[in-house]
């Protein structure tokens, strides 16, 4: 099967009945009473791979390929910004060409870098859908397709960043980022205070997930045992 | 949706089974090959209306307007649809049993 690779973010805490046809254990996932909207996957993919559109091999790579991308290339720009200041008035410019320089394939979608300062806290919402900065943070996290966060971030975004454990002083303004079919954001964090010593290597390590979304601050090595 | 009253964002998450992948990744392809764009997508999701924000999963909504957007743009039709899901419920009653993978009989 050429999708082998993809269950090994699965947890394994379900018992797997019966092998696949190719002699594998099925994933949890495959092994439940088959929905409407599965069977409609089943058949518009294979009418797609019928009428030559895409091929079986094109969709395994295809997953394999969002497989691969996780918060840590985010992590990586991020970082990379806080060490070298000529990177990152790059990425505020362009963060798409700055993120290419990286090596980090984002298409042709407009990714504009925003900026956390002691002023201004950055937090980014698409309220259409769930438009994310998926080439550099992998597929979203399911808080952030709700419609709750959809919702109440732009109209409440100090109380939604309350509940993510983010109090900010009043003194601090927010803005709030909503993303477009074409056009997307990434928060770089403000570099935590502790981390002066630290290499940009070491840095990607603080840099969490949320914080590239805004509903979070990345960790920092001086309040690190509180789990940050 | 933006704007509305709503409660406390709901923090747990989930794997994405194989299914929710694959809608994902015929999602990213069909619009790279130009056969819907984004925008495409989100009239069929809005379409939808609100209640099915309640009723269905995220990647279930986002297969319903994957399929609607390749029917309007002739790449198939509805009576094909409904004739290859229909086979598709005869081969078994779980998605691995569904799952009529070429490559699988192919090479095993």
């Amino acid at each position: 099967m050429p999708h082998d690779h993809h269950d090994h973010d699965h947890d394994h805490d379900h018992h797997h009945h019966g092998l696949s046809p190719s002699g594998h254990p099925y994933r949890q996932d495959d092994d439940a009473p088959l929905t409407y909207w599965q069977r409609m996957e089943i058949a518009v993919r294979e009418l797609l791979i019928e009428k030559g559109v895409t091929t079986a091999a094109e969709v395994a790579a295809q997953i394999d390929l969002m497989d691969s991308r996780s918060p840590a290339n985010g992590a990586a720009v991020v970082a990379r910004a806080w060490t070298d200041p000529a990177f990152k008035e790059r990425l505020l410019q362009n963060a798409g060409d700055a993120s290419r320089e990286m090596g980090f394939d984002i298409g042709p979608l407009h990714l504009i870098a925003v900026e956390n300062t002691a002023e201004t806290h950055n937090l980014i919402v698409c309220t259409l859908c769930s438009c994310y900065p998926r080439n550099l943070l992998g597929l979203p996290p399911d808080w952030y397709k709700t419609r709750a966060y959809r919702s109440r971030a732009v109209r409440e975004p100090r109380a939604v960043l309350a509940e993510f454990g983010v109090e900010l002083p009043d003194s601090t303004t927010i803005r709030v980022h909503d993303s477009t079919a074409d056009m997307r954001y990434i928060v770089l964090p403000a570099r935590p205070a502790g981390t002066e010593d630290l290499r940009e290597a070491e840095l990607a390590a603080w840099v969490t997930r949320d914080s590239m979304i805004g509903t979070g601050l990345p960790r920092a090595p001086q309040n690190a045992t509180q789990g940050g | 949706m933006g704007g509305d009253e709503a409660g406390p964002v709901p923090k747990e998450g989930h794997d994405f089974a194989l299914w929710e992948k694959r809608v994902d990744a015929l999602m990213v392809l069909c619009s790279s090959k130009g056969h819907f764009t984004v925008d495409g997508l989100r009239r069929a999701l809005e379409d939808m209306g609100e209640d099915a924000f309640e009723k269905h999963s995220y990647y279930e909504r986002w297969i319903a307007a994957v399929n609607q957007n390749l029917i309007e743009g002739g790449v198939y039709t509805l009576e094909e649809l409904a004739t290859r899901m229909e086979v598709v419920a005869q081969r078994g009653t779980t998605y691995g049993e569904a799952t009529h993978d070429r490559a699988d009989h192919r090479n095993g």
